[in-house]
C-alpha cells in the first residue's frame, strides 16, 4: 500500500543503463554454475533490508542480492566485493559456456516432478482454507492470501516446493493448485464484488475449509 | 576493465555501473563467469525473445480454433509447436479474455512474467505500485492504462504465486475478419497479453 500510481511509461526500453545488461546476464550466468536453485536466488533478493529493497531499482536488487548468493556459496568474499585482492575461492561445478546459452534459455528449468503414485488432497470444486504462517524463510504464499476461504480451480501439477529448495532441504515436491477467491474474502466488505482473484497454492499452504 | 569507479577517461562511472563492473571483473577473473556468455544472454533478450512471440500464438488462436483448443488443454505444448519456450515459460496457461471476464495476471511476491512469449518484463510490472494494486484494485490499475470495462464484465486476477506463467489472450477486435495471422499479430501489444491492454483493430 502506499506505492503510488503505476505510472507506466510509454515506449519503455527493454533496458536503461548499459549496467542493466550486464545486471541480466551476470545473474543469469553465474545462476549457470548450477549452486543455487532459482528459488535461493528470489529468496536472496527478498531478504534484502526492506529500506534497501524498496530504494533500489530492479536489477540493483539483482546486483545486490547476487553479491550475497557469491558470498554465501564461497565464491567472493566481502573483502573482494569491497574492492580487495582476488582470493581463491569455491569451485563451480559448471561454468555457462557462450556457445550454450542458446540450448540453456530454451530448455529452461522445468520444475515439474514425478509424483510417484501420490495423489492429490484435494479436487477441483473443493472449499478450502489457506494456513495461517509466517515463515522467517521462503514461502510462496501471499501474506495477503493466509487464513483466506477460497476454492480449488484446478490441479496444477506436482512440483518443486520453493519453502523447501530455497534453503537447501529438497525439492520436497507438491501437488499445486490454482485457488480462487471472491475479492470480498481477501480485501473486505468494500471490495469490488466484480472480482475475483487466484493464486497457485502448494499442498502444504491448504487445509479443507 | 578498470574496477576503481572510473572508466577509461578517467571520468567517475555512477555507482551501479561500477558496481555491475566491479562485479563481472571479480567473476570473470575467477573463472566463474565468461563475459561471452553474458553478452549472448543479452543479445537474446534484446533481440529475439520479445512480446512479438506471444503476439504470434495471440494470432494463431484467433485465426485457427484448433490451436485456441490446444493452447486452452496444454499451453505449454501449443506455444512450443510455434517454436517458442524455455526459461520462465516451462509451464504455460493461456487465459482469454470474454465478454464476461477480463483477465490480469500479476506476481505480487517478485516478478514472475511469461519470459519465453513476453521477453522481460517492464519496470511497471516489476515495482511496488502494481505488484500490490493490481490484486487490490484492479479496475484502479487498468483506469491508468486507459482501460475501462464494461460494468458487467468481471476482472480475474491471477497472481503468479507458482511456476506457472500466464499468458492473456485478448478478445479478438471488430473488424478484422480475413486479415492474416501476421496483421493479426500486429494489433496484439505486450499489454493487452499482461491484461493491462486490448487487442484493438487500426
Amino acid at each position: 500500500m502506499g506505492f503510488g500510481p503505476v505510472a507506466p511509461e510509454a515506449d519503455e526500453p527493454v533496458f536503461h543503463a548499459g549496467w542493466e545488461r550486464r545486471a541480466l546476464g551476470l545473474t543469469l550466468a553465474a545462476g549457470g554454475m548450477g549452486a543455487w536453485p532459482i528459488d535461493e536466488s528470489r529468496f536472496a533478493r527478498e531478504s534484502l533490508p526492506p529500506a534497501v529493497y524498496y530504494a533500489s531499482s530492479y536489477y540493483e536488487i539483482w546486483i545486490r542480492a547476487l553479491e550475497r548468493l557469491l558470498v554465501r556459496h564461497g565464491f567472493v568474499t566481502e573483502a573482494e566485493l569491497a574492492g580487495g585482492p582476488a582470493s581463491p575461492g569455491a569451485t563451480p561445478k559448471r561454468v555457462l559456456a557462450a556457445a550454450e546459452v542458446p540450448a540453456a534459455i530454451a530448455r529452461g528449468g522445468p520444475c515439474d516432478r514425478d509424483p510417484g503414485g501420490r495423489a492429490p488432497a484435494f479436487a477441483a470444486g473443493d472449499a478450502v482454507r489457506t494456513l495461517v504462517i509466517h515463515p522467517a524463510g521462503h514461502t510462496r504464499l501471499p501474506r495477503y492470501a493466509r487464513g483466506k476461504r477460497g476454492r480449488i480451480e484446478a490441479v496444477q501439477g506436482f512440483f518443486v516446493f520453493p519453502d523447501s529448495n530455497a534453503h537447501g532441504r529438497g525439492e520436497a515436491p507438491e501437488w499445486v493448485y490454482t485457488v480462487l477467491f471472491d475479492a470480498a474474502e481477501l480485501w473486505g466488505r468494500d471490495a469490488d464484488p466484480a472480482s475475483r482473484v487466484s493464486i497457485d497454492a502448494w499442498e502444504s499452504y491448504l487445509e479443507p475449509a | 576493465m578498470p574496477h576503481d569507479g572510473h572508466d577509461e577517461n578517467g571520468s567517475t562511472l555512477d555507482p551501479m555501473t561500477a558496481r555491475a563492473m566491479a562485479l563481472e571483473t571479480l567473476l570473470a577473473g575467477k573463472g566463474l563467469v565468461e563475459p561471452a556468455a553474458i553478452d549472448a544472454i543479452v543479445e537474446l533478450y534484446e533481440t529475439r525473445i520479445g512480446p512479438r512471440n506471444g503476439a504470434q500464438v495471440v494470432a494463431r488462436a484467433w485465426s485457427d480454433p484448433g490451436f485456441a483448443d490446444r493452447l486452452r488443454t496444454d499451453a505449454t505444448a501449443a506455444i512450443a509447436s510455434l517454436g517458442y519456450g524455455g526459461r520462465q515459460g516451462e509451464h504455460m496457461r493461456a487465459v482469454f479474455n470474454t465478454p464476461a471476464e477480463h483477465n490480469l495476471v500479476v506476481c505480487t511476491l517478485c516478478s514472475c512474467y511469461p519470459w519465453s512469449v513476453l521477453g522481460l518484463p517492464p519496470v511497471w510490472y516489476k515495482a511496488p505500485a502494481y505488484r500490490s494494486r493490481a490484486v487490490l484494485d484492479p479496475r484502479g490499475v487498468l483506469a491508468e492504462f486507459g482501460v475501462t470495462l464494461p460494468e458487467a464484465t468481471t476482472v480475474r486476477v491471477w497472481d503468479s504465486t507458482a511456476e506457472l506463467r500466464y499468458l492473456v489472450v485478448p478478445m479478438r477486435p471488430e473488424g478484422t475478419d480475413g486479415m492474416d495471422e501476421t496483421a493479426l499479430a500486429g494489433l496484439v501489444s505486450r499489454d493487452a497479453m499482461i491484461g493491462t491492454g486490448l487487442a484493438v483493430s487500426r
